[in-house]
């Protein structure tokens, strides 16, 4: 009786949570991007990006083998419009890392190039791949 | 009879400044592209007086009609980036081109350099990467 009670309030809890939070706005996003370490805002899905740059970004992500929450901004106008706001950046995709905003395909492209992603992503908490890939290799030439 | 003559060469000569004129706006148009470039050019031209600039028209490769200006890629290479990271960079760039992003402009890549990176590694613009379907704008 007690635990169904209390399943009861957290549920009515999260609904109204969910009811105050308007789809689009700032809280709205606020928690978006703190669900996960890494964020992006992409058109398309993973497996089937609808934008080269967006695919671009899922390319880099698979090499440095991230988990991230990727959000479809096609599914969704208020969405696509919202996080051009939220981030005050104009174009899509848009990615987070830890609540924080990073840069569009060009900015993680560059980021990718002179390593910096690797070090952004190990402040986190997150090991690369492709670092991963580097020290395996340089074991093995040691030996 | 010499008014004629005179009549005949004002015609003649207008033929000729017309003639010339179109020409002159034809390789305009060819040259520097599109009335958006030329507006992109300007207001980076005049925002960050950049010592090197490229922009690239790249609406073809998307699903837009032929002679859109929807998709660019620039590179601005000026010395307002100064100390300034990626992403402030980019913020300046698009913050200049805020009016043509909300209106026409839906994809701007950015390569923006200081003159002193520039001069290190003077790269040839790349070109973005392809398209994939997306819904046409």
């Amino acid at each position: 009786m007690l635990a169904a009670t209390r399943l009861l309030r957290t549920s009515a809890l999260r609904s109204v949570r969910w009811c105050s939070v308007r789809v689009g706005s700032k809280e709205y996003f606020d928690d978006l991007v703190a669900q996960k370490k890494v964020v992006v805002f992409m058109k398309g899905t993973p497996n089937a990006p609808r934008c080269g740059f967006s695919n671009a970004v899922v390319q880099i992500f698979r090499m440095h083998g991230v988990e991230y929450n990727a959000h479809n901004v096609l599914e969704d106008e208020t969405i696509r419009q919202g996080i051009k706001e939220y981030s005050e950046w104009p174009t899509i995709p848009q990615v987070y890392i830890n609540k924080e905003f990073v840069g569009g395909c060009d900015i993680l492209l560059q980021m990718h190039q002179n390593g910096e992603l690797i070090e952004e992503l190990q402040k986190v908490g997150i090991s690369s791949a492709l670092l991963e890939a580097e020290t395996g290799q340089g074991d093995k030439s040691d030996k | 009879m010499l008014f004629v003559k005179k009549d005949e060469q004002v015609k003649s000569l207008n033929r000729w400044t017309w003639c010339k004129c179109t020409c002159l706006h034809l390789t305009i148009f060819f040259i520097s592209g599109g009335p958006v470039e030329l507006l992109i050019k300007n207001k980076l031209n005049e925002a960050l007086h950049p010592s090197h600039m490229e922009i690239v028209n790249e609406s073809f490769m998307h699903n837009v009609p032929p002679g859109s200006e929807t998709h660019f890629k620039i590179l601005v290479v000026s010395e307002a980036f100064d100390g300034l990271p990626l992403i402030k960079r980019h913020r300046l760039v698009n913050t200049t081109l805020d009016e043509e992003l909300k209106t026409g402009v839906h994809a701007l890549s950015i390569v923006a350099k200081t003159p002193a990176q520039w001069s290190e590694n003077p790269q040839q613009i790349e070109s973005s990467p392809a398209c994939r379907g997306g819904f046409g704008k």
